[in-house]
């Protein structure tokens, strides 16, 4: 009988990281099947592609530092990267423009800062926010819905792939691509936002409704997280609290040239962003109270540049300036620990 | 019942694995073939062994005194002879060997003369605390402060409530439960003697709502003791580690203890049930605190139950009569999965806080999986009841940073492991705190050991100056008599007139001079250079001087 | 004409700032320990003379004018670890001239063979050790600190210097050992070699 030295406690929960990975890969389905059903097979393939070479990368880089590659890629950290990203894309993206972000995510924004649990930034996001900036036209170029009446163009999975991959050699394809809601409504310039809903295709019932229902089917994986504890409550519910305030203020105030709280909750990558994105552990605050500062201000900032900023959506932008502030809120957020009085007076005479 | 509860942050709700052991009533074990009574079992100073190898002792005989306030009395469990005052494995998470007094019992249990009070409200709180010191009494929820100590506040405070420990929180351990189903009425009985020692205005009785059969014989044992005061039986929810005194303390009444205190500061003692019940023990029968409950559980074991154990009993004798399957046994816990700590060795033995031995096997708790990178989910902190922050208490313990460690109140960690109980990750963040707090406890040592022992060399530094310069006045003192004196024999040659007499006598100074000139060089050279080389050549010179 | 005015500007400015500056150095001046004393503070005092110099004060100051930081044997990496971060400068490993770092140890007299000779008493810097001319001594074990001098001068050499040893009091937990597979940021390590400082408590 071998008695073993170990210390307390002896026994461990079950969830475990790899689990959480996969759970929130798993919830990010209900979105992603709604995806495809109105804008054809180019998120599949994008996700399937930006997993391939998330997974590889990863794969280089540790074997690269030496470690053991199969301990870490069963964290799935890895994959889950290539799935956001391959879910933020445009559908057409083209297959080098998924390679940049995602290969630059896992090097450069993932391993070079340590590798898993030492990034300061979201790696999806960073690798967005490069080809956001790098190829902007690439990058505003979607497809116009399935719902859409009169759009019977949309490709099939043959000419998708050929469309992200032109050297597969396919027929290739003059898809019908138009601007996103949040898109049109930044550029329509003096028309009111009535006139617009009734004129932009993009904005008509069965194009919105697309639109509407890939956002719900987000909340629905969001809330199926929920349900099963991988994160807690406070960053997206602040995120979409704050958001609907700011937007229902100016709203109110102005019906004609803001858009509605609805719109920016539904109409761009608010509920990925609020349930898959800002939640990423590694780079957000980690307290309880700043977790809901960190939400809500992620909420406010989205609505500051797609207002007043110069891109349509922000969510990159948003999340990626509150990983900067995230250690200074954990900070200021510590919270009164048993017996104390006064919870961060202590530390800040102490250094 | 409508009382109102707090409830404290954080906290877990591990499988409970208590039905296993609660099956059968509690069991007295035949004695076993000799125990093994370390002289530290508590918290506080090692008690002192009175008893000598080859001596008899009877059951309940003194066999070591406290040594100090904070220390406690050891008595023999049962009769027999001491064989041995050895070092021998103790039951302790480094697995070391401590002083132990062996005894060999001659299976006659025989015994001191022993009586007890029947009418403790009529004797002075003094007398009673001085029993239950003389009686070896430590708490026996597990950290093992002396009883007698905590019954006794500084003048002070005045205690406003007891608050009695029947949580149980922690899996698989059900001691304090079959207690309290079995012996009620010695547990509400003890409960009145120390309430009669404090005098507190109100007395609480914490116990977690799912130990009904126990709260049903509490009640009962409540209805049917005549008393002056109420004792207020509160139920409270099942969360892991509402048993910790703190936690207790905020669930019970909102107050929080405060940091670097103790409970009494704020008016309050805690005491567990099973203290309880030995100081009913001590008091009305005169027995000292030689047996308690123990659990014996886990899937390794054939018949998992509660023994009255006598104090020393090695564990492996109990797992025998539990029916153990050795091969399937993996680890061995001494108290519970969450805060107990794996023991090295099976003959160590059952003391004062050993509320339960887990055998577990290998797929009951498995080992811990390799660690993993830290993610800061924040689980740790949603369940740490102390509200600190797990993840940057280990980035900063892991880093040796101990002095952020401290500034994020590492050391107010009541080590609980809820945090590793919940990390997807696998971290022991447990053992990295337990490591830092060992640090810095040893830092801060070696820091005021070095202080010290600067002061003695400054110290010594400036003894071997004074001495010198004592030294230096004596000469200085001899020659002026010298000059003197010669001078004064100077005068009488010249009245004489012999000049021979006179440049013999000058010669002779001069030499005279000149020797005790090179000596005096040469020493007091040694004394102001404190290099070791130096010293060691002259060590004869410095001799006489030491 | 402008020019004349910015420079006046500039030197007016230049002269608030400097009342500031010199007000707020004397208003809000902290009083520091005199660094020998910052350093003297962070030696481990065994005074045992390794670095060459005659003990830890006198080490002390000949770091503060300059000496290398990586002479204390006793303090290890620790107490240079400490030093670097005090004074700003880099770490640098022990320089084996001085000696290695040995575990703590503490004098033992076997007091069969001691003859009385007093010159171990001499030699110890702290005065741990205890006897008198022809009698035997003993070292007062709680203030010995291990430095080694006594055991030179003993012509009997009957000091031995054993290692202290760790009781159940003083145990603590050491570190968690590292995984084999290595997590971060450590490529001097590589896989399935946690390096010694970290797989072992320090």
């Amino acid at each position: 009988m071998a008695l073993l030295k170990i210390t307390s406690p002896h026994m461990s929960s079950a969830g475990k990281t790899g689990d959480v990975m996969l759970t929130v890969v798993l919830a990010t389905l209900p979105g992603l099947a709604l995806l495809t059903w109105f804008f054809g097979w180019g998120n599949l393939i994008n996700i399937a592609w930006a997993s391939l070479v998330a997974v590889s990368c990863e794969a280089l880089v540790i074997s690269i530092r030496q470690r053991s590659v199969m301990f870490y890629l069963t964290d799935y950290s890895a994959l889950l990267t290539g799935v956001l990203i391959g879910l933020s894309l445009p559908s057409l993206a083209p297959w080098w423009l998924t390679l940049i972000a995602t290969s630059f995510a896992i090097i450069f924004a993932k391993h070079l800062y340590g590798g898993m649990g030492q990034n300061p930034f979201n790696p999806a996001m960073v690798g967005y926010a490069l080809v956001l900036i790098a190829f902007p036209v690439e990058m505003t170029s979607w497809l116009a819905p399935k719902s859409l009446p009169g759009n019977d163009q949309i490709p099939s999975f043959l000419q998708t792939l050929t469309a992200i991959f032109p050297f597969v050699g396919g027929e290739a394809v003059d898809a019908f691509t138009m601007a996103t809601p949040l898109d049109t409504f930044k550029h329509k310039g003096e028309q009111l936002a009535a006139q617009l809903w009734a004129s932009e295709p993009v904005l008509s019932p069965s194009s919105w409704l697309a639109w509407q229902s890939i956002s719900a089917g987000y909340l629905l994986g969001g809330a199926y997280l929920l349900y099963k504890k991988v994160f807690t409550w406070h960053t997206p519910v602040a995120l979409l609290v704050a958001m609907t305030i700011i937007s229902g203020i100016f709203w109110l105030i102005d019906p004609d040239s803001y858009g509605s709280p609805l719109l920016h909750l539904l109409g761009g990558a608010t509920m990925l962003g609020a349930f898959f994105i800002a939640t990423d552990p590694v780079s957000s605050a980690t307290s309880v109270k700043g977790r809901l500062y960190y939400g809500a201000a992620i909420g406010i900032l989205v609505y500051i540049i797609r207002t007043w900023g110069n891109y349509p959506d922000a969510i990159a932008f948003a999340v990626l300036l509150m990983n900067f502030a995230a250690p200074f809120i954990d900070y200021y957020t510590q919270p009164r620990t048993y017996g104390h009085q006064i919870s961060h007076q202590k530390t800040r005479s102490g250094q | 019942m409508n009382r109102k509860l707090w409830d404290f942050h954080g906290g877990i709700h591990p499988p409970e694995n208590k039905a296993q052991s609660t099956r059968e009533p509690i069991v007295r074990p035949p004695l076993p073939s000799r125990l093994v009574l370390p002289l530290q079992q508590h918290i506080g100073q090692s008690s002192q062994c009175l008893v000598k190898a080859g001596q008899k002792v009877l059951k309940g005989q003194l066999i070591a005194a406290p040594d100090g306030y904070v220390s406690l009395a050891m008595h023999a469990p049962t009769s027999g002879t001491v064989i041995d005052i050895t070092s021998a494995p103790v039951p302790h998470p480094s697995g070391l060997t401590d002083r132990c007094i062996i005894i060999e019992p001659d299976g006659l249990d025989k015994w001191v003369p022993h009586s007890g009070i029947s009418d403790y409200t009529r004797a002075e709180p003094e007398r009673l605390l001085q029993i239950i010191r003389e009686s070896g009494i430590a708490g026996l929820g597990g950290a093992g402060f002396p009883t007698s100590v905590k019954l006794n506040p500084s003048e002070e405070v005045t205690i406003r409530t007891l608050i009695i420990n029947a949580v149980e929180c922690e899996p698989y351990i059900t001691a304090d439960d079959m207690l309290m189903r079995e012996h009620a009425s010695e547990v509400i009985q003890g409960i009145m003697i120390i309430a009669h020692i404090l005098k507190p205005e109100s007395i609480q009785i914490g116990i977690e709502d799912n130990k009904s059969e126990a709260i049903e014989s509490l009640k009962n044992a409540i209805a049917t003791h005549d008393r002056e005061q109420s004792i207020e039986l509160v139920v409270i929810p099942t969360k892991y580690p509402s048993g910790g005194e703190k936690q207790l303390i905020q669930v019970l009444t909102g107050c929080e203890v405060p940091n670097g205190g103790i409970p009494a500061d704020i008016g309050i003692v805690c005491q567990n049930v099973g203290t309880a019940a030995a100081v009913y023990r001590a008091i009305i029968k005169g027995e000292p605190l030689i047996y308690r409950v123990t659990t014996f559980t886990g899937e390794a074991l054939g018949q998992p139950r509660n023994l009255e154990v006598l104090i020393g009993t090695p564990v492996n004798e109990l797992l025998e009569f539990c029916d153990l399957n050795d091969s399937e046994l993996n680890r061995l816990i001494m108290g519970g999965p969450m805060m107990g700590f794996s023991l090295l060795s099976d003959s160590v033995p059952v003391i004062k806080t050993t509320n339960c031995i887990l055998a577990s096997t290998e797929a009951e708790i498995p080992l811990p999986p390799p660690e993993q990178a830290c993610i800061r989910c924040g689980m740790c902190e949603t369940v740490c009841p102390a509200s600190l922050l797990p993840q940057q208490l280990y980035w900063h313990a892991k880093s040796k940073d101990y002095d952020k460690a401290i500034n994020h109140n590492l050391l107010d960690c009541i080590e609980c492991g809820a945090c590793t109980y919940v990390c997807p990750s696998n971290i022991p963040l447990v053992q990295y705190y337990r490591h830092a707090k060992g640090e810095i406890r040893m830092l801060e040592h070696e820091h005021t050991r070095s202080d010290h022992s600067r002061q003695r060399f400054e110290m010594r530094i400036k003894r071997l100056e004074q001495e010198a310069a004592a030294r230096e006045e004596k000469k200085k003192a001899r020659q002026q008599a010298a000059a003197k004196a010669s001078a004064a024999r100077n005068k009488a040659s010249n009245n004489q007139g012999a000049k021979a007499a006179v440049i013999q006598a000058a010669l002779e100074r001069t030499r005279a001079k000149k020797t005790r000139l090179a000596t005096d060089s040469k020493s007091s050279v040694n004394r102001a250079e404190p290099e070791p080389e130096t010293k060691t050549v002259t060590g004869s010179d410095n001799r006489e001087n030491t | 004409m402008s020019i004349l005015s910015a420079i006046l500007i500039l030197l007016a400015l230049a002269l608030v700032f400097g009342t500031i500056l010199g007000f707020a150095a004397i208003r809000f001046k902290v009083e520091e320990d005199p660094i020998v004393d910052q350093i003297d503070n962070l030696m481990p005092q065994t005074q045992c003379g390794q670095c060459g110099y005659p003990g830890c004060r006198p080490y002390s100051e000949a770091i503060a004018n300059g000496d290398a930081i990586n002479k204390c044997p006793p303090g290890g990496e620790a107490t240079i670890h400490a030093l670097a971060d005090l004074l700003g400068r880099e770490f640098i490993p022990l320089d084996s001239e001085s000696g290695e770092e040995t575990p703590k140890t503490v004098a033992y007299i076997r007091e069969d063979e001691c003859i009385g000779c007093t010159k171990c008493i001499q030699a110890c810097p702290v005065d741990a050790i205890l006897g008198a001319a022809k009698q035997m001594h003993t070292v007062i074990i709680d203030e010995c600190t291990g430095c080694d001098l006594c055991v030179e001068p003993c012509p009997v050499d009957c000091i031995d210097m054993l290692p202290v040893e760790v009781t159940a009091k003083d145990w603590y937990w050491e570190a968690p050992e590292l995984p084999r597979v290595g997590i971060i940021a450590t490529d001097r390590n590589p896989a399935g070699k946690p390096s010694a400082s970290e797989g072992r408590a320090a």
